[in-house]
């Protein structure tokens, strides 16, 4: 593998051909705010939280999916990203119903600690309030749309690393919505091998396990760290 | 305590002033904008008052009271018929506008800064005492600067 050298933020850094600027960004310590992104997955570069400044490119690229290259110079942080990531963040918080008060996955939701970290202190566009439905027809899981940021990482968890594919994104723009198998309650699922994978992978408190109560869903990533790494490797091992 | 003495508390529900007074620096408002005399209020409050602070989620985000607008536009009627008919076990009745007992609910409920201009904001459900010192220190000595966990909603 050829090694590129690249800046970011100043730094000198560098990197194996093929890694994304998430990635090499990672290695060097240097963070740059994520949400639809989640280590052991593929990314897909929908949530647009990891927008970078690259020389000579005139507008914005997702860090996850942004291949380095020889002799880029990248920025993670400037007035410029502040103000896409701020404003990404508030038409998230502003398209579906996030009543952190209320809120399973209180206290332990990404999109509720992006909120802080980029300085979202209110809302500036109107909140839209849509009607969106609670599926609790699982026996162990339920899944509220009105808290859904259309990650897909939950579709992505079912699809590559479950195999079972129950897990799709139907509809366009503010319609779009995450639907079980083609369009039917997801306990009457047929593919759902109840593996909890999508419960585990999302960021926010749409999907959880059935009986918990504001603040309380928690969840363990290295399960997804332990099967990505027995997948690929072959190693049943826990992570420590 | 050190705070107390540095500010005069005019109006709040725990002092005896019925009036919202004039050339009043700073108002801390809670809650969401749900009726016509909320409304009303902060109309008042507005003019009447140098910087606002939309304080708390129900103020800054409408939270839980805004809960109804996912009813869509029209619920005023099915809300009031909820809570004092279908719900109610005794006297079951919706309490009309002309009986001065529930206001005239709006359409819509917002969040503060969507009725008025705000000049900041302090989310929280509730805001820790932390923060609220925090923030009146901070207003005292210039202007607010909250950041991180300090606004975090919930």
């Amino acid at each position: 593998m050829a090694a590129k050298t690249l800046t970011i933020d100043g730094k000198q850094i560098t990197a194996e051909e093929g890694e994304t600027v998430l990635q090499a960004a990672s290695e060097a310590k240097i963070n740059i705010p994520t949400l639809c992104h989640l280590d052991g997955v593929y990314d897909v570069g929908a949530c647009r939280l990891c927008l970078i400044e690259v020389a000579g490119v005139p507008k914005l690229l997702p860090a996850c999916t942004t291949k380095v290259a020889e002799g880029m110079e990248i920025k993670t942080d400037s007035e410029r990203l502040r103000k896409y990531r701020r404003m990404t963040l508030e038409l998230l918080f502003a398209e579906r119903n996030h009543v952190c008060a209320v809120c399973v996955s209180n206290g332990h939701c990404e999109l509720q600690t992006l909120g802080y970290s980029l300085g979202v202190d209110h809302v500036r566009s109107d909140y839209l309030f849509p009607k969106w439905s609670v599926d609790t027809t699982h026996s162990l899981y339920g899944m509220d749309h009105n808290r859904c940021v259309l990650c897909s990482r939950c579709v992505r968890v079912c699809w590559h690393i479950e195999g079972a594919g129950t897990k799709n994104i139907a509809g366009r723009g503010t319609k779009s919505n995450i639907i079980t198998d083609l369009n039917m309650p997801w306990g009457d699922s047929d593919s759902c091998t109840k593996c909890g994978k999508c419960v585990q992978a999302c960021p926010t408190g749409a999907l959880f396990h059935k009986g918990s109560t504001v603040g309380e869903m928690e969840r363990d990533r290295s399960r997804l760290e332990f099967l990505v790494t027995a997948r690929e490797k072959k190693q049943w091992i826990a992570a420590d | 305590m050190d705070l107390a003495g540095l500010v005069d508390v005019v109006y709040s529900p725990v002092v005896d002033v019925k009036e919202y007074p004039e050339n009043v620096d700073v108002c801390l408002i809670e809650g969401a904008v749900c009726n016509e005399d909320n409304l009303e209020l902060l109309h008042k409050i507005r003019q009447r008052t140098k910087v606002l602070i939309a304080f708390g989620d129900c103020a800054v985000t409408a939270n839980v009271p805004a809960m109804r607008n996912q009813l869509g536009l029209g619920n005023e009627e099915s809300v009031l018929q909820r809570a004092y008919v279908e719900n109610a076990q005794f006297n079951q009745r919706v309490p009309s506008a002309g009986d001065g007992i529930v206001p005239t609910l709006l359409k819509r409920v917002m969040p503060v800064h969507e009725a008025v201009h705000v000049e900041h904001f302090l989310p929280g459900c509730p805001p820790s005492a932390a923060n609220i010192k925090a923030l009146v220190t901070q207003l005292l000595a210039g202007g607010p600067k909250l950041e991180g966990k300090q606004i975090k909603f919930g």
